[in-house]
């Protein structure tokens, strides 16, 4: 597991059926062999609800790759909690219609890419 | 692998080599925890697992509030206030800038996405609504057509819903005066409550649980002012 600069946000959207049970599970085990550091939070929509001061800190944290439902959706939701989302920083991938293979190539090679970006701008 | 609870809901697992615990155990375990509605934070720092299961909460998020909420996409909203002159739960307030918002979600009616239908800009969605634009997936062309042709409520049911319920009341009271035929009286509400259900996809508990038909038309008449008083203050000759 190594540290990085891109944090990846991981939605379980456990208060629902609308994310594929198989799908949640194939990106955690994805993100679990990939030794990446993420969080993994139940329901991104039961947070904002509650107007969660996590997401404000996951919001302003620079680079954020999110696992989640429609980028649409995530952003709005974010916004409802007074988090709202740096769109340039932001990446979304849409566990309701995405792969998991997919979610997780995206999730993880975006905090690669990204990490190398940071360390290039920093002259590393 | 260490644990660590910083608060009650949220877990961090620490890993790296040597840990004890596979890539698939880790994934195993986080999956348990956010289905028992604990934050997980798999961070690089080793360390030896010791998650005791047996203190954390047993029951699963399916047992709380679903949440069910409606959620405004902004850059579509037109602040025209149909939601809250819609909405009878009371879901939809204005903030201090005259801006739409929603303000009470608890109140929302689980699985009811009848206030985004009624939206003419497509600009409410319910995130986990089975179908899109509602659910947040983008909006096309045809949407807003389509969604258009929904919101006349006119054209679907006469008038819009408060005033066909409004002549159904009048109707009914007329009729009862005259026939007390409350089985005529109970089928004309389901065909209503069917009609309804069909056109906003209302949930059936929802539409058994509304109030009275004079009780509805209070609320949406004190919904209908609140609306008018907002849209007022930024044009005076605004109409909701």
């Amino acid at each position: 597991m190594s540290t990085q600069t891109t944090r990846i946000l991981y939605c379980h959207c456990a208060y629902a059926k609308v994310v594929a049970p198989e799908v949640k599970t194939a990106v955690l085990h994805g993100l679990a062999h990939a030794e990446v550091e993420f969080d993994a939070v139940p329901d991104l929509c039961e947070m904002a609800a509650r107007a969660d001061p996590r997401l404000r800190e996951l919001a302003s944290e620079g680079s954020l790759r999110v696992a989640a439902c429609y980028p649409r959706a995530v952003k709005w939701l974010f916004a409802s909690a007074g988090a709202p989302l740096p769109e340039q920083h932001v990446r979304v991938w849409n566990m309701r219609v995405e792969p998991a293979h997919t979610v997780v190539e995206g999730l993880t090679a975006a905090t690669v890419d990204d990490d190398r970006a940071a360390l290039e701008e920093r002259g590393l | 692998m260490t644990l660590a609870i910083p608060r009650r809901s949220q877990v961090v697992l620490r890993g790296g080599d040597g840990t004890g615990l596979s890539a698939g155990d880790r994934a195993a375990l986080a999956q348990s925890l956010l289905e028992r509605g604990i934050e997980v934070s798999c961070r690089s720092a080793e360390g030896v697992t010791t998650v005791d299961m047996a203190t954390l909460p047993a029951a699963t998020p399916a047992a709380a509030w679903k949440p069910w909420f409606p959620v405004i996409d902004y850059s579509l909203c037109t602040n025209c206030m149909q939601c809250l002159s819609f909405c009878l739960f009371d879901v939809y307030g204005v903030s201090a800038d005259r801006k739409i918002q929603v303000q009470n979600q608890s109140n929302c009616k689980t699985d009811c996405p009848a206030c985004s239908r009624v939206c003419p800009a497509v600009a409410i969605m319910f995130p986990k609504y089975r179908h899109g634009p509602i659910n947040g997936d983008e909006v096309k062309a045809d949407d807003i057509r389509r969604e258009a042709m929904k919101v006349d409520i006119s054209a679907l049911l006469g008038g819009d819903v408060y005033s066909m319920l409004r002549d159904r009341s009048a109707k009914a009271k007329s009729r009862f005066s005259k026939e007390r035929d409350d089985d005529r009286a109970l089928t004309e509400r389901q065909n209503c409550l069917i009609a309804l259900k069909k056109d906003l996809d209302v949930p059936a508990e929802v539409l058994a649980a509304l109030p009275s038909p004079e009780e509805i038309m209070a609320k949406a008449e004190a919904a209908r002012l609140r609306a008018l008083a907002a849209t007022r203050a930024v044009d005076p000759d605004a109409k909701v």
